[in-house]
């Protein structure tokens, strides 16, 4: 049976959600880089699988998949049964997975994701970072993981006592504003958001979806 | 059996996203207002339910759940068997589609769409200034993004597929704005096959009950 196919680029987030939820549910499949520099996602081969010319998209069999949290749902939902279990145990923890990784996508993703083009990606490509925006950005995302601090203070992980897929849509951002954009402070002073951090980002299957394991 | 309870205005896009879910799947609810103008959202009564201070919230018995798209899976799950069938697909595939086209419309849809309503229909009401580059900015912005689902629903009835799903209810909210309050309906009516579809699915029976409801609440 023909592996699963993955279209992304190594230093997109979103292709390494999708990576490390491959890595989680032990599943095998193939890359293929889309050179982003070349500008290969805005070229019509890339835009017949993913018409909004944006990274990752999957192919598993006849099914062409886009969207790198859907593409998580659906690896989650395929291999039930195999490697890390990441949807909850019943209707309502799957609810409360939902719930937080909504958070994830509508709170906690354009703060983190303003910061990180501005300070790493806006200087690769030329350009001078606005610091008003990284300041803005810095300050809602405080808010957001002044909240966060206050939930894992009563919950080992976002939505219960298990690691779910809400925790792990965190994970690529978190690690580039700590590893490359010297946010690092953001969590390190809060004590259940660091406890939470070092938590899931020492999971092997993330290491693996960034290379920093052979 | 206790009706779950939805705290929301009705105004809101997130609470109406909501309530269309239970209307499609027939369960029976409790609307709780939450008057946004007096910062009830921010009170520590509701904080205690929703600690970001936004809208909407349910309650399910033990279940206290937020962020609309998360409450319309789960009622969609919760109430398979009863009221509008095929809302998730019937197929894993099916439900695929449809997760995708929800994220489109979380992500991409409704960014642009929600400044613009922003923008154009409250900023004027609340006394807040517009900004017109950004308006502008974002129109192109979400032009582009009509152009797409121009493209997909010319191959596809529905945005997941040959039936109506919860991507394409996620759309109502957001749209029924655009195309009512901004002066920007032709972004919807000048694409043939998103008009097409927006006339099917604002015309159904939960979205025709929302607009019963809102005019009501207009009326007061």
């Amino acid at each position: 049976m023909a592996k699963i196919k993955v279209y992304g680029h190594p230093i997109s987030t979103a292709t390494r959600l999708v990576l490390c939820c491959l890595h989680e549910k032990k599943v095998e499949y193939d890359f293929v880089l889309v050179e982003l520099s070349a500008g290969a996602h805005k070229q019509p081969q890339y835009l017949a699988l993913n018409p909004f010319g944006v990274l990752p998209t999957i192919q598993d069999g006849d099914l062409t998949l886009f969207e790198s949290r859907a593409i998580a749902k659906y690896l989650a939902k395929k291999y039930e049964g195999q490697g890390t279990e990441l949807l909850g145990n019943s209707l309502s923890e799957q609810a409360l997975v939902e719930q937080w990784s909504q958070v994830e996508g509508q709170s906690f993703n354009s703060p983190a994701s303003t910061i990180l083009f501005q300070i790493l990606f806006v200087p690769m490509s030329g350009g001078s970072t606005d610091e008003a925006a990284v300041e803005m950005n810095v300050e809602k995302l405080k808010k957001v993981l002044d909240i966060y601090e206050e939930r894992l203070s009563k919950s080992k992980y976002l939505a219960g006592d298990f690691f779910s897929l809400a925790d792990l849509q965190h994970l690529p951002y978190l690690d580039y504003l700590v590893t490359d954009c010297g946010k690092g402070d953001l969590i390190s002073s809060r004590k259940h958001v660091k406890a939470w951090w070092e938590d899931i980002s020492s999971r092997p299957a993330w290491k693996k979806a960034t290379g920093k394991t052979p | 059996m206790a009706a779950v309870k939805l705290y929301g205005p009705l105004a809101s896009t997130a609470t109406s996203r909501a309530l269309a879910c239970l209307l499609e799947k027939q369960v029976e609810y409790q609307l709780i207002p939450v008057d946004l103008k007096k910062g009830e959202q921010k009170k520590p009564q509701f904080l205690a339910m929703q600690p970001f201070g936004q809208v909407p919230v349910l309650q399910d018995g033990a279940l206290t759940l937020f962020e609309s798209r998360a409450i319309v899976r789960y009622i969609a799950e919760k109430y398979a068997a009863q009221g509008t069938i095929g809302l998730l697909g019937k197929s894993l595939a099916e439900r695929a589609v449809i997760e995708q086209w929800m994220e489109v419309e979380s992500q991409t849809y409704n960014p642009p769409s929600s400044f613009l309503v922003f923008q154009l229909a409250f900023a004027p009401l609340w006394g807040i200034p517009q900004n017109q580059a950004e308006i502008v900015k974002n129109e192109k912005k979400f032009s582009k993004v009509l152009d797409v689902y121009e493209k997909r629903l010319s191959e596809s009835k529905y945005l997941g597929g040959d039936e109506f799903s919860i991507a394409d209810l996620s759309h109502l909210p957001n749209t029924e704005y655009i195309v009512k309050a901004t002066g920007k309906s032709e972004l919807i009516t000048s694409r043939k096959y998103v008009n097409a579809w927006w006339e099917d699915i604002s015309s159904r029976d939960s979205w025709k009950k929302i607009r019963e409801m809102s005019k009501a609440g207009n009326k007061k």
